[in-house]
């Protein structure tokens, strides 16, 4: 059965038949072992039955033997008595009486006897006398007549009171007697008769006969001499039938067993002797010889049960539980066996349907794929097509027309990307880039996408980096930039007022915020949130009433000003401020950063019951939401996806009506604490992104914002240009006078920027009127004297104020010009605020431009390489026209007079000797004659020219051999090789870098090669 | 129209273009060559692309239509329109231009045929946007407005 069950693959068909079979044979050779239990139990019990039969058989038959041979050995002592007193002639001793006495008192002697009698030899001469001395006449024993006339007779004369019947009756007349009255005499031994039935009583008996002789007799006298000698005979009858049943009733069990005594002298045909019913010799007979002291004849007892044997119950239900047993131990076996061949063909089926699942869904994957690939083609032929079309002249029906085609097909590339990237995504096939990249860049970037639709619906959009986030960091900016993209696109979508609130931290910081203060998600009493500071002018309570970006409840808190102050506490703790050089001392060795990037907004926020099937494709708050919103809502089960490719994960926090707030973390690399961000700016055109002014560093500006954490973000894009920022939040007497005092007669502050909302809708715009009285009334307390005497006007203060800027989201041309009329002269700043924008607003207000400041070494460098370059003359030669103006514009930026030509030919007629430039700027590549070959035929020419001056010949001013750079776009070893060995003596970079060309030029001018 | 609309929309734009990878650095390089003694300077080079641009597609649309295609003619033609694009700094359009030159170096007709279709509408792309740009930069100057790359004060 084990073997069965460690058997394992291979064919099912066979495997079937396999263990039936086996259960089968099992089932036979239980079959066996019950059976062989059953023979083996019921012979044992057969043996035990013949055993028992055999004890009882032979306890018996020797009893009887015994008591057999008791009562002839008495009636042979009886025997040698009458012998003697025969022979000492004294029989007369014996009459009946006395006979009978001594008979009936030794009875007990011969307890199988019924009685014993003597009778006497009477020949027939002899007859008369005999007749006459006892009275009576010898009669027939069974018709108990008078006797014929016989050779001899033998009539009992003496009887036992039990037989004594027997008295007068020739012994001779019975034919069984005669035998054995003859065999006797001639024997001198005793003899037995067959059994018959006896007289009087009818019993079955035999009877036994012992000769008296009348003389001496030696032990080997003839026969002839005993039947001489012979006087009389000793007869005594066994009443088998009675005494035997008397005698074998006394044994226990008696009626168990039926016992035969038989007489089978004659063998063939066995005399019944005792025994009511006829026992043939069987097997289930038990045979036992008895010995009855007559040589002459054989007995034998037979016994056998009188029932058969009961059926051997033991034995059947034995052997039968055997096999039952057998039959369900297999049974169970082979059930279980078939149940596991089931269970493992099932298993087997599926997993082959798994495999084919798993293939069907790569297959779909890959398709989608591939389509999505096919179609993104010819749809940007599409595309550029309507690209064209539109920019032909077209009237304005057909311009809407193409607008919307365009429309459409960028929505159709759009859903086709985002299908792309599931389907890469689910077939496992997307890996993420690991480049260097701005964060600050992509998010500014993604602002500036979604500017548009903010500005128009006045939501207000800000992003907020946390100082601590490295500005380079490695991964994917493409991946990052698509995450925000669906968060922010999805955000905009839903809201109508509000916020839009972008946020980057650490997400240690974040931890540890979150561990200290008592977050408690949405629960919190909102009347904490509320702003009624002292010293805070009223609000509008309205809209105002949560201390978030804009005013607006959000459905997660942590970007509440509560959160945010904290937040900002611990990033100031470990923060470094006094580190410019670009360099990043992150305090942990660690080389990942752990981000968390939240997208909060104050839209419609996702109804409870879907929020669960937020991340799934395709899935969409309800059927209504695309109608109304529309999209796909495949975005957010990318970005999520996305997520957790850099190892984060994305979470919201939803509450219909009032927002939500998607968060997510994501890892990332930080670049080596050596590598310098100036240098990937330059080398690395991932980046792609200019460098931020640096004309900022060092001003001093005043954000005026009632609300903290919008004022935050100010501050962090205003940081970011360099500048050192002060926050006024609240509009109290004090905090105006100091800003006033800060901004004018404090002096350094060198510009104000003031929110249009600060404290409720347009309020920002009157800050100014304000600003000038609070300074005015500040300046006439300190310095009583001077503001009389002088009598402080609006206009002086005004103008003596730092440049005001104004922020908002939107503005109408009413507002426009109710900001001017207030003094808001200088500049608006329309939100999102970005760096780029905000550096360009900052330069228009302040009349500072970037290229003052911007890395005095860059304005050396170009210094140096006007003073080597200024009045030089320089022969440009390209065949490209855009190359060769471009060449000149640059060279003649650094005071060279510069002529062009646009073939090699043509710079072999310029340079010509004598001629009186000073280098030459060679395009390798160009038609015709390249210049290389140029090159060869100018180096000729010199060497001849040179000759002919070392022939005396001497020209008032020429070089010997004109520097030739060899400008070139593969920027590569064999180019070089190439260009010294054809004559040139370097070469430039094109396009023209500064650094490059200088080190190329200044190693011929400086080193006063001309 | 307002200047600080007008530069914000400037801005934008060269954003944009420098986010799509349709400009590089050596655009900012020809920005600061402009200044008072060369104020047209931009506006000469471009249109300067412009023409050339244009030549150079014309010639390639004949050669790449005859039968059999002379591929050193196209490498040559090819090699001259990248050479411009990159001197203008028209990124896009020079990456183009590598591919194509591997597609002629290989005689590859299909791949030529379809990079000269590329490479037109890169051209197309990039031009518009300039024509743009140069459209806001005259509408700034008009008005009295600083270019911001230029040295104004």
């Amino acid at each position: 059965m084990n073997a069965q069950m460690a058997g394992g693959g291979g064919d099912s068909l066979w495997f079937e038949h396999w263990h039936t079979k086996l259960f089968i044979l099992w089932v036979f050779f239980m079959a066996l072992v019950s059976l062989s239990v059953y023979l083996q139990m019921n012979a044992e019990m057969l043996v035990r039955r013949r055993d028992t039969l055999k004890t009882m058989c032979e306890g018996r038959a020797r009893m009887l033997e015994n008591q057999f041979l008791a009562s002839m050995n008495h009636v042979r002592a009886l025997t040698a008595l009458f012998t003697t007193l025969h022979i000492s002639k004294q029989i007369a001793m014996f009459n009946q009486e006395t006979f009978s006495q001594y008979a009936e008192s030794t009875a007990f002697e011969r307890p199988l006897m019924s009685g014993v009698a003597y009778a006497d030899r009477v020949l027939h001469e002899d007859r008369e006398s005999f007749e006459m001395s006892h009275g009576w006449t010898i009669k027939e024993m069974f018709s108990k007549e008078k006797q014929q006339v016989f050779e001899e007779y033998a009539p009992a004369t003496m009887s036992q009171d039990t037989v004594s019947y027997l008295t007068s009756l020739d012994m001779m007349s019975g034919q069984e007697d005669r035998e054995n009255i003859l065999r006797a005499r001639a024997s001198g031994k005793g003899a037995l008769t067959n059994p018959f039935r006896l007289l009087e009583s009818k019993h079955l008996g035999v009877v036994f006969t012992f000769a008296v002789y009348s003389i001496h007799l030696p032990p080997d006298a003839t026969p002839d001499e005993r039947v001489k000698a012979t006087a009389g005979y000793l007869g005594g009858a066994f009443d088998v039938e009675t005494l035997v049943e008397n005698l074998l009733h006394g044994f226990p069990g008696s009626e168990m067993i039926a016992v035969n005594v038989y007489d089978i002298t004659n063998e063939l045909c066995p005399l019944v002797m005792y025994g009511h019913t006829n026992v043939s010799k069987s097997e289930n007979t038990y045979v036992s010889s008895l010995d009855f002291g007559d040589p002459q004849r054989k007995h034998e007892m037979r016994c056998r049960y009188n029932e058969d044997a009961l059926p051997p119950w033991t034995a059947i239900s034995t052997s039968v539980g055997i096999f039952v047993i057998g039959f369900l131990v297999g049974h169970m076996l082979h059930a279980s066996r078939n149940r596991i061949d089931k269970v493992e063909e099932n298993c087997r089926m599926f997993k082959e349907l798994k495999v084919l699942a798993d293939e069907a869904s790569v297959a779909k994957s890959q398709f989608l794929a591939t389509v999505s690939h096919e179609i993104r083609t010819p749809m940007n032929g599409v595309l550029g097509m309507l690209q064209m079309l539109m920019d032909t002249r077209l009237d304005a029906t057909q311009q809407d027309y193409a607008r919307t085609a365009q429309a459409s097909g960028k929505a159709l590339i759009t859903l086709i990307n985002e299908v792309l990237d599931q389907a890469k995504i689910e077939s496992g096939r997307l890996e993420l880039e690991a480049v260097p990249f701005d964060l600050c860049a992509i998010l500014d970037d993604v602002l500036s996408l979604f500017s548009g639709k903010s500005r128009d619906e006045g939501i207000e959009l800000a992003v907020y980096i946390s100082e601590k986030v490295p500005s380079i960091l490695i991964g994917d900016p493409g991946r990052f930039r698509q995450i925000i993209i669906n968060l922010v696109g999805n955000s905009i979508k839903f809201t109508e007022r509000g916020h839009i609130f972008v946020c980057v931290h650490l997400s240690e910081d974040m931890e540890m915020v979150m561990e200290g203060s008592d977050y408690s998600g949405d629960d919190d009493d909102y009347s904490d949130w509320e702003v009624d500071g002292p010293g805070c002018v009223p609000l509008d309570m309205k809209c105002n009433q949560f201390n978030t970006l804009s005013g607006y409840e959000t459905a997660d808190d942590r970007n509440s000003w509560e959160t945010f102050e904290l937040l900002l506490a611990q990033e100031q703790h470990s923060y470094n401020p006094d580190h410019d050089d670009h360099h990043w001392n992150f305090s942990d060795g660690n080389d990942v950063v752990n981000l968390v990037v939240s997208v909060e907004d104050t839209g419609v926020g996702i109804p409870l019951h879907v929020q669960e099937r937020v991340f799934t494709p395709f899935m969409q708050a309800d059927s209504s939401t695309s109608r109304t919103y529309g999209g796909t809502g495949i975005g957010l089960s990318i970005s999520k996806c996305l997520v957790e490719l850099m190892s984060g994960k994305m979470r919201f926090v939803s509450r219909p009506k009032i927002g939500s707030t998607f968060t997510f973390t994501a890892k990332f690399q930080q670049m080596h604490n050596s590598v310098h961000e100036s240098m990937l700016r330059n080398t690395n055109s991932v980046l792609q992104v200019r460098l931020l002014p640096t004309c900022f560093q060092g001003m001093q500006a005043l954000v005026v914002d009632g609300r903290p954490v919008r004022s935050e973000v100010t501050r962090h894009h205003l940081r970011r240009l360099g500048v050192q920022v002060m926050l006024i939040l609240s509009l109290s007497q004090s905090e105006c006078s100091a800003a006033a005092f800060h901004s004018t007669v404090g002096g350094g502050i060198d510009m104000i920027l003031v929110d249009k909302d600060a404290w409720g809708a347009g309020t920002g715009i009157r800050f100014p009127h304000m600003l000038c009285q609070s300074a005015s009334e500040h300046l006439r307390q300190r310095n009583k004297y001077f503001a009389s005497s002088v009598g402080l006007s609006h206009g002086f203060i005004a103008a003596r104020l730092p440049k005001m800027m104004l922020v908002a989201t939107s503005m109408t041309d009413n507002e426009h010009k109710l900001a001017r009329e207030n003094g808001f002269t200088d500049s608006v700043v329309i939100k999102p605020l970005r760096a780029s924008m905000l550096s360009a607003c900052l330069q228009q207000a302040l009349g500072v431009w970037n290229r003052r400041d911007q890395g005095r070494e860059l304005r050396e460098g170009s210094r140096s390489l006007h003073k080597l370059l200024s009045g030089k003359r320089v022969l440009v030669v390209d065949d490209n026209p855009v190359n060769r103006r471009v060449a000149e514009g640059a060279l003649l930026k650094y005071g060279a007079q510069v002529e062009c030509v646009n073939s090699g030919r043509a710079a072999i007629v310029k340079l010509k000797p004598p001629h009186n430039f000073d280098a030459c700027f060679m395009d390798v590549q160009m038609p015709e004659m390249d210049g290389f070959e140029a090159t060869e035929i100018i180096r000729k020419a010199e060497m001849e020219a040179s000759e002919c001056m070392s022939g005396g010949i001497l020209t008032k001013y020429h070089p010997v051999r004109i520097p030739i750079l060899a400008m070139t776009a593969d920027v590569i070893q064999a180019t070089q090789a190439e260009c010294l060995l054809c004559g040139m003596d370097g070469y430039v970079a094109k396009p023209f870098e500064e650094q490059q060309l200088y080190n190329a030029v200044a190693h011929f001018f400086e080193a006063g090669y001309v | 129209m307002d200047v600080a609309k007008l530069l914000q929309q400037h801005v934008d734009l060269m954003d944009d273009m420098f986010k799509e990878g349709l400009l590089d650095e050596q655009f900012n390089q020809l920005q600061q060559l402009q200044d008072e003694s060369n104020p047209n300077f931009l506006e000469e080079v471009v249109s300067l692309f412009f023409e050339d641009s244009q030549r150079i597609l014309e010639n390639m649309t004949e050669t790449i239509g005859k039968d059999p295609i002379d591929y050193k003619v196209i490498d040559s033609q090819v090699h001259q329109f990248k050479g411009s694009s990159s001197s203008i700094g028209a990124q896009r359009v020079k990456n183009v231009c590598v591919t194509f030159r591997t597609y002629c170096d290989k005689e590859d007709k299909k791949g030529c045929q379809d990079a000269l279709e590329e490479v037109g509408e890169e051209y197309n792309l990039i031009k518009k946007k300039l024509e743009t740009m140069l459209e806001l930069e005259k509408q700034i100057v008009a008005i009295g407005g600083t270019l911001p790359f230029m040295e104004g004060c």
